[in-house]
């Protein structure tokens, strides 16, 4: 990053330590952790199975204060606060109760309503703003596919297609950071596929600061800017690597030699890390 | 498709009621017994058509559908709202659920009584007993359901900032939805029954009453008339909530789909 003092980061995260007491003993999750996010940048974090990649997400999002470290967004302090963050889960957690449109406009609407003081905002702003939020829902819909699903519950739809609706409620709340937390571990490999590319056409005409956690070295290159490698628990990062694809990324590069090259590096890096199953 | 099931599930017990009436039948009309021990299917039909039965057993059905839905509709009202209280604060769950337990190894017949004692003669001791009765399957199917969301769903809402009270509405009280339905379905025959009781135990009148008379003057059809009557009752408060709750939880995902 060349501009990378002078670009202030959208997320900045600052020697993180966390570490959690079972069975009378304390195991150390997070030591002494750093990363950053720039504005619009698509950053990836990669790291063996439990190197407390969830739990790094749950600071981030404010669910538990760290035992040492910061977290700032936009230069100001946020550690454990709540609500700053749009998050796309692993399993795509649409509520059966609520329909489509209810659930895509689910995390506009909680934070929407939590970002105003209560009773504030006259009764006509909110109906006219209700109609754009059913029109803003409708047009996304479509465009994912989903077009005139909007009142169906989330039971009759795919895999697939069940994650991107959780997306667009990721993408359609007003949040400037994004994290997804192995949004495609649970689906086949050719949806994946599809999946991974309809996200990448969206977020490049969409721009929004994104921190992605994978399991899957294709995915971090693929999709990413940049990408952090996490040392097994106590997790640090040991590595990090820049991504020299121009976007938009075409699926060509898939099968480029420095995709090859650069795929092997991150594999012996967890490999040396240890615990990487495959 | 959905009328075919209804029938293939509708059908045997039907088939073993109608078989059993018939050996009722047979086994009163050849062995000759008495209609004071006990009466035919076809004569207990016959007593529904006597005007000086039909009437006051009208009357009485009344009267204790009255204390019934009272009752009932103060047991699920109290029953949700302790539920929801419990569950926001846990102090009061720990010190009042082991104790709401222990209140249940207290036999109606007892409570009843001393509720004639403390609030009188009228409607108020019975509609308060089935209300007691009532409510004890709602709160624990509501706690239920309001404790034990499924965890990503919690998850997500924690990740995403939502407060408190938006969990509860969002996601507890709508999970806790059909449980909620399956204690109202437990509550409504359990309020029948304890209507009848209460109404044994003392009352103007009442089916309970209704029974105690007939039987008393060895109208043994008449018993059973009124049995038939509670049944009928009983079997359309059930079939109200189970309406309900398929309009009430349209989300669910149909059998076989």
């Amino acid at each position: 990053m060349m501009n990378e003092l002078d670009v202030m980061p959208k997320l900045d995260v600052q020697g993180i330590c966390k570490s959690f007491e079972r069975d009378r003993t304390q195991h150390e999750i997070l030591k002494n952790l750093s990363l950053s996010v720039l504005p619009g940048e698509f950053v990836s974090i990669i790291g063996p199975s439990g190197s407390g990649k969830s739990t790094l997400l749950q600071l981030i999002g404010g669910l538990h204060q760290p035992d040492g470290g910061s977290i700032r967004m936009d230069g100001a302090d946020v550690t454990g606060r709540k609500g700053l963050i749009s998050y796309m889960p692993q399993q795509p957690a649409l509520f059966p109760w609520y329909t489509l449109e209810q659930n895509v406009l689910l995390a506009l609407d909680i934070t929407e309503s939590n970002a105003k003081p209560r009773g504030s905002g006259a009764r006509p702003s909110r109906a006219a703003s209700r109609e754009e939020r059913r029109e803003l829902a409708k047009s996304w819909l479509a465009r994912a596919g989903l077009g005139g699903y909007e009142d169906a519950y989330p039971h009759v739809l795919s895999g697939g297609m069940q994650q991107r609706a959780s997306f667009l409620r990721a993408m359609l709340s007003p949040q400037e950071l994004i994290c997804l937390d192995e949004p495609f571990g649970a689906l086949d490999a050719l949806t994946r596929l599809q999946m991974q590319q309809w996200l990448l056409s969206l977020w490049e005409e969409h721009r929004r600061s994104v921190l992605l956690v994978t399991h899957s070295i294709e995915e971090a290159i693929y999709l990413s800017d940049r990408i952090y490698v996490l040392s097994n628990a106590p997790a640090q990062t040991i590595a990090e690597f820049e991504v020299p694809f121009p976007r938009p990324r075409l699926e060509s590069i898939l099968d480029s030699e420095t995709f090859m090259r650069m795929k092997r590096d991150i594999y012996q890096l967890l490999q040396s890390a240890g615990g990487m199953h495959v | 498709m959905r009328k075919k099931s209804w029938f293939q599930l509708g059908w045997p017990p039907v088939a073993v009621l109608l078989s059993f009436l018939v050996i009722w039948q047979c086994a009163v009309s050849i062995g000759h017994i008495e209609e004071w021990l006990l009466p035919s299917p076809l004569r207990i039909l016959e007593t529904f058509t006597l005007p000086e039965v039909y009437n006051r057993l009208w009357m009485h059905a009344m009267a204790t559908v009255r204390i019934t839905t009272l009752g009932l509709a103060a047991g699920i009202g109290l029953g949700v709202v302790l539920a929801v209280l419990l569950h926001l604060v846990p102090f009061l769950k720990r010190g009042v659920y082991p104790l709401l337990i222990l209140t249940q190894n207290v036999p109606v017949v007892t409570t009843g009584p001393l509720l004639v004692i403390w609030l009188g003669y009228g409607i108020s001791p019975k509609v308060v007993l089935i209300m007691l009765v009532c409510f004890f399957p709602i709160v624990v199917s509501t706690l239920t359901g309001l404790t034990q969301p499924d965890a990503q769903y919690m998850n997500y809402l924690q990740m995403i900032g939502a407060t408190k009270r938006q969990i509860l509405w969002k996601l507890e009280l709508p999970n806790a939805l059909p449980y909620l339905f399956s204690g109202m379905k437990l509550a409504a025959s359990y309020s029948v029954i304890t209507a009848v009781t209460a109404e044994w135990l003392g009352a103007k009148d009442g089916l309970g009453i209704y029974i105690k008379l007939s039987g008393n003057g060895f109208m043994t059809a008449r018993v059973f008339a009124a049995i038939v009557v509670i049944v009928a009752f009983s079997l359309i408060l059930f079939g109200i909530f189970s309406l309900l709750e398929r309009f009430a939880i349209r989300w669910k995902p149909k059998k076989g789909a």
